[in-house]
């Protein structure tokens, strides 16, 4: 490897940001110091509160006011961006050092057309006529692979799915050829595939240009399939550095040991998603795991059926037709175009005390069937049975007060916006109680709700707690508390660990699995994640189109996948080569 | 027990900690004293003519000096303060419960009710506010009642307009549908779930509003639709001492005008403290 004739793109040592908030001041960044060279791909992972995006914005010297940096040195190629002037910094971003956001779609302007913005980026750092600049927007967006470029040049971002979004905004990136690229989480919120797509786009955009690329993420999977060096932080420091086999295979810290057991594709039981230490509760007895898969195999009380539900959206036929006869050149292309039926006929069923999971790509139905079945809004067509009971055609409206509300409850997926900032966490879990069943406020809501608490593991000194005083995994678990409260049969949850840090999902996780287990719910659990659905599902519906293309065990499933599209999604999943030796046995 | 606690600390808390805040505050509590107990406090009579002193400038027995008939300036403007302070809290106390209930209901329930409460709204919106509050207090008559109800309408399309935009926002929030899965119907969402949420923004208006409501009385009397005299009440004032200010009795106009700037001045800088207290979030 000729390591000494690769240059040394970027330098940062002994970075500190601060800031000034009304609570008081934040280190959010102490004592950073890494490097990125030529050619190579470098992750920084962390979890939320980790301070890596803070880093690589205040190495463009983009920080919103109220940031204090204070390096040694932050060097770009021997120039000094610490204490650049604003023309150099303006030089430097676009043309040398480029960006790459978080949620493509709003990174983009919404209001100009996708050409004019690529556009825009060439002309301010290169002399270009307005044709010539044209000409290399269209060559751009032919390197990201989106089809019939010269079209395209006149698309609004909100004509864009969230993939292309995200490949318009990578040509942006590139159009000025820089030498590095931070790419800063540019897959949250994208589907397993397209999130495939852009992470294969962004490597070899990278590797044929000799470009550099430093990958800012909160999944060490995704880092250790694409990066050469992994840099893990922590609170705002760096834990541990080094090439990714090294850290796979060695991992010195105890957090990036956590880091890598939290990761679900590397392991096959729940329980090795939790440090040792931390394993106990979680660990299922023996005597009731024989019992549970004996009952497997004999015939399961089934609590949900659910048979040709249908849900249909918007236009009806003839509207539909004069849309498309008055705006003939603006036929808007989505990436899933059977929504106007988003559920299209699916049938299934969840036994008691099992736990199916849902999955499919964003479009696919799988939040609609989830609220049809939770009576959040009503089907078109097609019957949903709970427990022997016909509750299809009941009008959500009223849903609320029937006697059958309590049998179905919901974890949501933002535990930040589930929960109603004005209300404590005691309120919160005391709502369905005091609505559903009558219980008044005295002490025996107290005791009911510190047995609640106890069982979603939330500590009681939590109770008197607003959301916006709880961390993100205890307003998960909040939540959680609030679904189990009045013994459903049925606790629906949509996605509800994506938006919470690997560290917390594991702990979470468990708990669901463990809660399960202690109360015989049901779990309709629906995700993108097919590494979760293998951990925690029994069985696995595939969904797309509206449509379930596959169900059946979760063995089966993975093992030997029927359907073209399982096998797409499966292949997709990020798979790391190594084998992780974080925690031996 | 707890929660109103909480509350008042909570207050006090945020009161301490902004300047501007405890400045306003401190005003208003000497204006609710002023309004409370002035009547009683009052050296003179405001009513009291006394002839053989007339536009007296300020003396040791006369702190604001006299008027054209020998009433005592500060006597009169702090009895004003009752008068003026209540039309102003019950006008917009009307508007702002009226106004919540209609628009939270257009906001929520939406289709047809929306869409003529709205168009109901422009209609009221489609007048200058003074004017129409003019011709209200006109054609009903003036007196206290009236003026009362004239601000009130006046006021109304602020809150429903805005408590139509917070409901729109706020039932399409994930906790909504949460308290709906917990067994809440449409009432209980919107009084327990919604309208708490919306508080804040309303808060602000509703200070803003209270300032101008004071302003609004002042005006309507000064063009004498509104109280009429010898009452004693700041836009009077003003308007009787505006023409005897070119012989140079500044007292007459220059007292009562100050008194009505504070006050005004004290209820909007009021806005972003209660927007504070409400919001849970600050805490």
């Amino acid at each position: 490897m000729l390591m000494k004739s690769t240059q040394r793109l970027l330098t940062v040592k002994n970075l500190a940001v601060d800031f000034d908030t009304p609570r008081g001041l934040v280190n959010a960044v102490t004592d950073v110091s890494f490097h990125v060279d030529e050619g190579e791909m470098v992750a920084v992972v962390g979890e939320s509160g980790s301070g890596k995006s803070v880093t690589a914005y205040s190495a463009l010297g983009l920080l919103s006011t109220g940031g204090r940096v204070v390096a040694d040195t932050i060097n770009y190629l021997g120039q000094d961006l610490l204490r650049a002037g604003r023309n150099l910094l303006k030089a430097t971003r676009g043309n040398e050092i480029s960006m790459i956001f978080q949620s493509p779609q709003t990174a983009l302007n919404p209001i100009r057309p996708i050409g004019i913005q690529i556009t825009d980026v060439l002309r301010a750092h290169q002399q270009l006529s307005r044709a010539e600049a044209t000409k290399r927007a269209i060559a751009a967006l032919e390197a990201v692979d989106i089809q019939d470029a010269t079209r395209r040049l006149q698309s609004y971002p909100f004509e864009f799915s969230g993939g292309m979004c995200q490949r318009a905004l990578i040509a942006m990136a590139l159009a000025c050829e820089p030498r590095l690229l931070l790419a800063d989480e540019p897959t949250t919120g994208l589907d397993v595939t397209t999130q495939k797509t852009v992470m294969d786009l962004i490597a070899t955009l990278t590797r044929s240009r000799n470009m550099s690329t430093l990958f800012i993420t909160h999944d060490l999977g995704l880092a250790a399939q694409y990066c050469d060096r992994i840099i893990i932080m922590q609170n705002g420091r760096v834990v541990e550095e080094g090439e990714t086999a090294k850290i796979f295979n060695d991992p010195r810290d105890n957090y990036t040991k956590r880091l890598l057991a939290a990761t679900p594709h590397l392991h096959s039981r729940l329980v090795d998603l939790l440090p040792p230490a931390e394993r106990r509760p979680f660990l299922a007895p023996v005597a009731a795991t024989s019992a549970s898969a004996s009952s497997a195999c004999s015939e399961r009380e089934v609590v949900l059926k659910v048979d040709l539900l249908v849900r249909e959206y918007g236009l009806g036929p003839a509207r539909r037709r004069i849309f498309e006869k008055l705006w003939p050149a603006r036929r808007v292309e989505t990436p899933n175009t059977s929504m106007l039926r988003a559920v299209d006929g699916i049938s299934f069923q969840i036994g008691a005390g099992e736990c199916v999971g849902l999955v499919g790509e964003s479009g696919c139905g799988k939040t609609t069937t989830s609220r049809l079945i939770a009576k959040l809004i009503k089907p078109t067509a097609g019957s949903i049975q709970l427990l022997g009971e016909e509750i299809g055609a009941d009008d959500p409206r009223t849903f609320a007060r029937s006697h059958k509300r309590k049998l179905i409850q919901m974890v949501f997926q933002d535990p930040s916006s589930s929960l109603d900032p004005q209300r404590t966490a005691f309120e919160a879990i005391a709502d369905p109680l005091m609505r559903l069943e009558g219980v008044k406020r005295s002490t025996e809501l107290r005791d009911r709700i510190e047995i609640i608490c106890d069982l979603a593991g939330l500590s009681t000194d939590l109770m008197d707690r607003y959301p916006h005083q709880l961390s993100g995994g205890q307003k998960a678990r909040v939540g959680i508390a609030r679904a189990i409260a009045v013994k459903p049969a049925l606790v629906v949850l949509d996605e509800p660990t994506s938006a919470l840090d690997v560290s917390v999902q594991a702990v979470v996780l468990n708990q669901l699995s463990k809660l399960k287990r202690e109360l015989g719910l049901s779990y309709l659990f629906v995700t993108h994640d097919l590494n979760v659905v293998r951990l925690l599902c029994d069985r696995v519906l595939v969904m797309k189109s509206g449509k379930i293309v596959e169900q059946g065990s979760t063995e089966a499933l993975f093992g030997a996948p029927k359907h073209e599209y399982t096998r797409q999604l499966l292949a997709a999943s990020p798979t790391i080569r190594f084998r992780s030796a974080a925690y031996s046995g | 027990m707890s929660r109103s606690f909480s509350f008042v600390s909570h207050a006090c808390a945020l009161v301490v900690r902004n300047p501007i805040s405890l400045g306003s505050v401190a005003m208003i509590s000497l204006l609710a004293i002023l309004a409370l107990f002035g009547p009683h406090l009052v050296p003179y009579d405001p009513n009291l003519t006394d002839l053989s002193i007339p536009f007296s400038p300020p003396t040791a027995g006369h702190w604001f000096g006299t008027d054209q008939v020998g009433r005592d300036v500060f006597s009169r403007v702090i009895v004003a303060t009752r008068i003026d302070l209540m039309v102003a809290i019950c006008a917009v106390a009307l508007s702002f419960f009226a106004g919540i209930l209609i628009g939270a209901s257009s906001g929520y329930y939406g289709g047809s009710l929306d869409l003529w409460v709205s168009r109901a709204t422009d209609m009221v919106q489609v007048f200058p506010l003074f004017v129409l509050a003019m011709a209200l207090v006109a054609a009903l008559g003036t007196d206290m009642r009236n003026i009362v109800l004239a601000t009130a309408i006046v006021n109304l399309p602020f809150y429903v307009r805005l408590t139509r935009a917070e409901m729109i926002i706020l039932r399409a929030q994930m906790f909504v549908e949460a308290a709906r899965v917990a067994g809440n119907g449409d009432g209980r969402i919107m009084c327990r779930v919604l309208l708490p949420n919306a508080l804040p923004n309303l808060m602000i208006q509703l200070s803003v509003n209270l300032g101008w409501a004071i302003l609004n009385a002042a005006s309507l009397s000064f063009i004498g639709l509104g109280i009429r005299p010898p009452t004693p009440e700041w836009g009077i004032m003003v308007a009787e001492g505006a023409t005897h200010v070119v012989a140079g009795n500044w007292w007459l106009v220059i007292f009562p005008g100050l008194l009505l700037t504070l006050a005004v001045f004290s209820f909007n800088l009021l806005g972003d403290a209660l927007r504070d207290l409400f919001d849970i979030r600050t805490r």
